[in-house]
């Protein structure tokens, strides 16, 4: 039972990443494009602009997919199966929250600065430009978060217990 | 919830580049005639279908335009009712002198309310009280018997006005939208502070006053009674002491300036509403913002048409909300 638990862990670890992260990415989507739906009934020529403004927070589903597969490939799930400690199990389990964690706010949070930048392009559209800075430097922490938890996740492969 | 309205926020938000600024209000202004003014409006996009509108017609049109746009983008707009117990009060004050004086006029009566204004008049001719909505019940009937009874005119109007004070007030009072609650509040004291110098001027005892002024929280009714009664240097003390102490100058001016610095008061108020994003705030704003715009292009209007000079029309001009 115990043998198989570090399997267990892994892939709830992986499960986490890919859900958490794409429920917030879902959730940012979502609002940015209430908002974006909003300004294009008013003004269609603005869709492209909006467009992006929505698309900026989906990143984030990417980067929890992009961990989990890494993780399930790691583990052999995907792939040559090889054995899981408990110990390492857990170790690919911590080493996956941080995307899931880091990606499901920061993809609610740019959601929400991604609104207000679609308000700013309704209004000034000549500021586009600007408008797509606000939401990307929430990015910089879903970015972050990935970054950890690749070096994690490649880290935990190469410890032997 | 926080993200609510978030679809009708950005669309109020495409519609907020429509408003009138400064620039727009200063063009009509430097409008030569009446008629220029209008064909500047209708370049603008201002009324509807018709070739020749008068000023009511473009503006009811545009105020149509208002609650037309927030009746798609609002499911239940009974949120926005605080701004409607006005329109419904003064409705209720015209059923009751056109019953009472027998008369037939109906372009007395505002299109927008909670209540609409043909039930309200057929209310008042059948004297069917009970069809009415709660609050307006016990006042409806006091005011009609008032006027019925003694031909007190300015009896029936003290008793409406406050009852749509105290509905304001209530409804504001049971808002959830910080906006809507201060809304009512500037409004209920600004309205109490315009009476009450209307009352010092024209010499009204206190009992009179108290009657007239509704309750509010930043400015006590009694007090203000009791002050308005001493005359209106009394009145300009007591507001030194309350949050309306810029009014004070404004209030010695002249009743004009005082209005415009009403409206004003509420037009800094809701402004940053320009910024957010979410929530019934930028929605109310822009109800309020439309208005004040309707009600500044009255002014022009009204004064272009009356041969006013430029000066005179602008100080009468409120700011605008964009």
């Amino acid at each position: 039972m115990m043998a198989n638990m570090g399997i267990a862990f892994a892939i709830l670890g992986a499960a986490l990443a890919a859900c958490l992260a794409g429920a917030g990415s879902a959730i940012g989507v979502g609002i940015a494009g209430q908002a974006a739906a909003g300004v294009t009934t008013e003004d269609p020529a603005k869709f492209s602009k909006v467009l992006i403004l929505q698309l900026l927070p989906g990143t984030q589903g990417i980067y929890g997919l992009l961990i989990a597969f890494l993780c399930l490939s790691n583990v052999g799930v995907i792939g040559t199966p090889v054995e899981i400690s408990l110990a390492k199990g857990v170790m690919y389990f911590f080493a996956c929250l941080p995307m899931a964690i880091a990606g499901l706010m920061s993809a609610i949070y740019q959601g929400k600065a991604s609104v207000s930048c679609i308000s700013m392009v309704a209004k000034r559209p000549d500021q586009f430009g600007k408008a797509m800075i606000f939401p990307a430097m929430v990015e910089t922490y879903a970015i972050l978060a990935l970054l950890i938890s690749l070096l994690a996740i490649s880290g935990v492969g190469a410890i032997n217990i | 919830m926080s993200e609510s309205y978030t679809y009708a926020v950005a669309r109020i938000r495409a519609n907020e580049l429509a408003l009138f600024n400064d620039q727009t209000i200063e063009q009509l202004l430097a409008a030569k005639s009446y008629e220029e003014c209008i064909r500047l409006l209708q370049d603008k996009g201002w009324g509807g279908m018709e070739a020749n509108p008068t000023a009511e017609s473009l503006l009811a049109e545009e105020r149509e335009k208002t609650w037309a746009l927030m009746r798609e983008l609002v499911p239940d707009l009974s949120v926005f009712d605080v701004f409607l117990y006005t329109n419904d009060y003064h409705n209720l004050k015209a059923a009751i002198k056109l019953v009472c004086t027998g008369s037939e006029d109906f372009g007395l009566f505002i299109s927008h309310g909670t209540v609409d204004h043909r039930e309200l008049l057929h209310t008042v001719q059948e004297r069917d009280w009970g069809s009415l909505p709660d609050p307006m019940r016990g006042p409806a009937e006091e005011a009609y018997n008032a006027l019925a009874q003694t031909r007190d005119g300015q009896l029936c109007d003290i008793i409406l006005d406050r009852a749509a004070l105290d509905a304001v007030y209530t409804a504001g009072k049971a808002s959830r939208d910080e906006l809507i609650r201060k809304y009512a509040e500037l409004t209920v004291a600004s309205a109490d502070i315009k009476t009450a110098v209307r009352c010092a001027r024209t010499g009204k005892p206190v009992d009179f006053i108290r009657r007239a002024l509704a309750e509010c929280d930043s400015l006590s009714a009694s007090r203000l009674a009791k002050a308005a009664a001493e005359g209106l240097d009394s009145i300009c003390d007591l507001l030194a002491t309350t949050d309306y102490a810029d009014a004070v100058e404004v209030l010695r001016q002249s009743p004009s300036a005082f209005e415009r610095w009403c409206d004003n008061l509420i037009i800094r108020y809701i402004r940053p509403q320009q910024f957010q994003s979410f929530g019934i705030g930028p929605l109310a704003a822009y109800i309020l913002g439309r208005e004040n715009e309707i009600k500044s292009v009255r002014i022009i209007l009204s004064g272009k048409l009356n041969q006013l000079s430029d000066q005179s029309i602008r100080e009468r001009v409120r700011e605008m909300y964009v």
